[in-house]
């Protein structure tokens, strides 16, 4: 079986190196697709045989279990859809020629999110997670302009001194073990109950290591890049990065949270994570109501998810860590087709101003049905998964003891509410009153996509119920080390 | 190795290490702060080699060559030739503050002392005890990215950082496993060649390297 991880590890890879080698040729639009396919498929079969014959071990460093599998799933199933969803139009295609290299940097950045989640090494998920920061430097810097430039340096140097740091705590995490006589960065030695750890070091090389990640989750204080770099990359990549690239990085947090878990105790990450966690909705409420750019109020609404998901690993236990798990795969879907359709918004309308955006809905309704259906998701309506794994996170927290966490955490989802609520409509409905622009067959094929990743975000929160097992499962394989 | 030269031999790399970083704060002329990197490195590899010999591996020695002449040598040239592509070369930085920054580099010399008590504490050794220069290399790689104006004197900045966490890495537990050291090794050396492609296009787009000409995204 370990056979698997290669074959999810190797396709991109494969990938980058094919779509690098055949810049010219029109194909290689399709390379980063069949690897967002495989590493879905994959992560789907690991899922399956996780659960029934234990964790999957390749080498001595790489080992993948249901939690891994689980990511693996998510980042390829919203791989699929943002890359789908960005495939430029005969036209686009015609005015830009063709993006061999753009694809190939696509696959190598598929890989490097792989590779971080396929790892039992947190040296070598440190490797992967610096690696996605140096593939979608230059994605992030595609534009060419000047504001794209600024996006990629401030992207690059930010994202590398918060990495840079998450390393020094792993440094520090490996010199605690020092004194058990076998030094170790094995995720699975770290955690296993013998392993004697020197706790003062332990703790600031934990520390250290959450500090960093956060920088990359886009956690408040430390998100300053991240409306810059999301609202400037090309549509594929700010679906990619604000999808996935974000959970990636709230997966190495989990990783090392158990760590210090065992030896520390929760408190210090438990109060780590909460303060995060609310400062990143409180800044969300704040900076929402004034946005004027779509796509940075769509980058925004991913730090107030990203702030509910460190709540929910504050609390931890089996109903927070399921619902976090349902949420990272719900919310990647919807904030990829909202990513994609911001961009055809952009590309329709040439600008990326709320303000100069009305009636879409009535204009053209092929952008406008999913960008405001993509926006009830993000606001937590039912029926889709996002509203069911918001109320479990709430309700973990106040079965956790934390209620005044859950207090202010409602209040401040509230105020993100009204202010993206507010944006969203006044991009949707009214308008002057002009004859809709016919949603041709091209349209409706090129809608397709984000069809189905908010149909299954719709009906993700009702098959709970069966995949409950499997979230059992892998939350298990977190906590437990199965 | 005699255990004194050992520590004596430790004591002169470290200090070369903190030396430097603290000229670099002292430094305004982008040219003279990338000399300072390659001591900077060559010292380094120094340490790396003085632990490599400590404990007899012949890896390590491999790790401290390899080391050296990345950090001694092939960046500070890279960056050399980016602030010649850029023209900045005979330029000053024109946030550095030579004055106030020594200030600062003293304080956070003691802070990082402070902070490093139970690294410190954890031990006799000599590498040990050494823990706090890496930490201020740190601090002071941080100072510099946070107060320089011109992008090649940022990306000295995080080198600094870079070589502060590598001497914590050396002196705490020899140096991480070699696999995860080169994968590391090759994460940094491709963060600078990527930073210095968006220098170059930095300086046909502003004309100028300064990075206070990006200021258009903001809220």
């Amino acid at each position: 079986m370990a056979a698997l991880i290669w074959i999810v590890l190797g396709t991109p890879i494969a990938g980058a190196a094919l779509a690098g080698a055949f810049r010219r040729a029109d194909w290689t639009r399709f390379v980063p697709l069949v690897a967002a396919v495989m590493i879905m498929g994959c992560g789907g079969v690991l899922i399956a045989v996780t659960r029934a014959s234990g964790a999957v071990v390749a080498g001595s460093l790489l080992r993948v279990d249901t939690f891994s599998a689980w990511f693996l799933m998510a980042v390829g199933a919203v791989a699929l859809i943002a890359i789908w969803g960005g495939t430029p139009t005969r036209e686009q295609r015609r005015e830009e020629g063709n993006q061999g290299g753009f694809w190939a940097l696509m696959c190598a950045f598929l890989a490097a999110m792989t590779l971080a989640l396929v790892a039992d090494n947190l040296g070598l998920v440190w490797v992967a997670i610096e690696a996605t920061t140096i593939t979608t430097a230059f994605l992030v810097g595609y534009g060419r302009g000047r504001q794209s430039l600024e996006a990629a340096w401030k992207y690059v140097v930010l994202g590398s001194v918060g990495v840079a740091i998450a390393f020094l705590g792993i440094v520090l995490i490996y010199a605690a073990s020092v004194a058990g006589g076998e030094p170790t960065l094995s995720w699975l030695a770290l955690t296993r109950p013998g392993t004697v750890l020197t706790p003062a070091i332990l703790k600031m090389g934990v520390g250290l290591a959450a500090l960093g990640f956060a920088t990359k989750a886009g956690l408040a204080p430390m998100h300053s890049w991240l409306p810059d770099a999301h609202s400037q990359a090309p549509a594929p990549v700010s679906g990619l990065m604000s999808g996935v690239l974000l959970a990636v990085a709230l997966y190495a947090i989990l990783r090392v949270q158990v760590i210090a878990d065992r030896v520390l105790g929760p408190g210090l990450f438990r109060g780590l994570l909460i303060a995060a966690g609310l400062l990143s909705l409180l800044v969300t409420a704040l900076l929402v109501l004034t946005q004027r750019d779509f796509k940075r109020l769509l980058a925004y609404s991913s730090i107030e998810h990203m702030g509910l998901m460190a709540l929910a690993a504050a609390v931890g236990g089996r109903l927070a860590l399921a619902a976090l798990l349902l949420h990272v795969l719900g919310h990647g879907l919807v904030k990829a087709s909202m990513f994609v359709a911001a961009g055809r918004i952009m590309h329709a309308d040439a600008t990326h101003d709320i303000g100069d955006v009305v009636g879409l809905l009535r204009r053209r309704p092929d952008l406008g049905i999913p960008f405001l259906a993509g926006g009830a998701a993000l606001l937590c309506f039912p029926p889709f998964v996002t509203f069911f794994t918001e109320v479990a996170i709430l309700i973990a927290l106040a079965q956790g003891g934390l209620g005044w966490v859950a207090g202010a955490a409602v209040v401040l989802l509230l105020a993100v509410f009204a202010g993206l609520a507010r944006h969203l409509l006044a991009m949707t409905m009214g308008g002057p009153d002009v004859p809709p622009s016919p949603a041709t067959p091209a349209r409706l094929r090129r809608t397709l996509p984000l069809a189905l990743a908010l149909g299954a975000a719709a009906v993700l929160g009702f098959v709970a119920m069966p995949l409950s097992g499997v979230l059992t499962d892998a939350v298990a394989a977190l906590t437990g080390g199965r | 190795m005699n255990a004194d030269l050992h520590s004596q031999l430790i004591a002169l790399t470290t200090g070369v290490l903190l030396l430097t970083a603290v000229l670099q704060l002292w430094q305004r002329s982008v040219v003279g702060s990338i000399r300072l990197l390659v001591a900077q490195g060559l010292a380094l590899g120094g340490l790396v080699a003085v632990t490599a010999l400590e404990a007899s591996e012949a890896t390590g020695i491999v790790v401290a060559i390899v080391i050296a002449a990345l950090k001694g040598g092939f960046l500070p040239w890279a960056l050399a030739r980016t602030a010649r592509l850029t023209r900045v070369h005979d330029g000053l930085d024109p946030g550095a503050r030579p004055a106030l920054s020594l200030l600062l580099s003293v304080l956070l010399t003691t802070v990082a002392y402070v902070v490093s008590q139970p690294l410190v504490g954890s031990g006799t050794s000599p590498a040990l005890k050494a823990v706090p220069v890496g930490v201020a290399l740190v601090l002071l790689g941080f100072l510099i990215l946070l107060t320089r104006r011109t992008a090649v004197s940022q990306l000295v900045g995080f080198l600094v950082l870079d070589n502060g966490i590598a001497t914590v890495a050396f002196l705490t537990s020899g140096g991480l496993p070699i696999t995860i050291e080169i994968g590391v090794l090759v994460d940094v050396l491709v963060v600078v060649l990527v930073l210095r492609v968006l220098t170059v296009r930095m300086r046909h787009l502003t004309g100028g390297t300064a990075l206070t000409e990006l200021r258009e995204l903001h809220d």
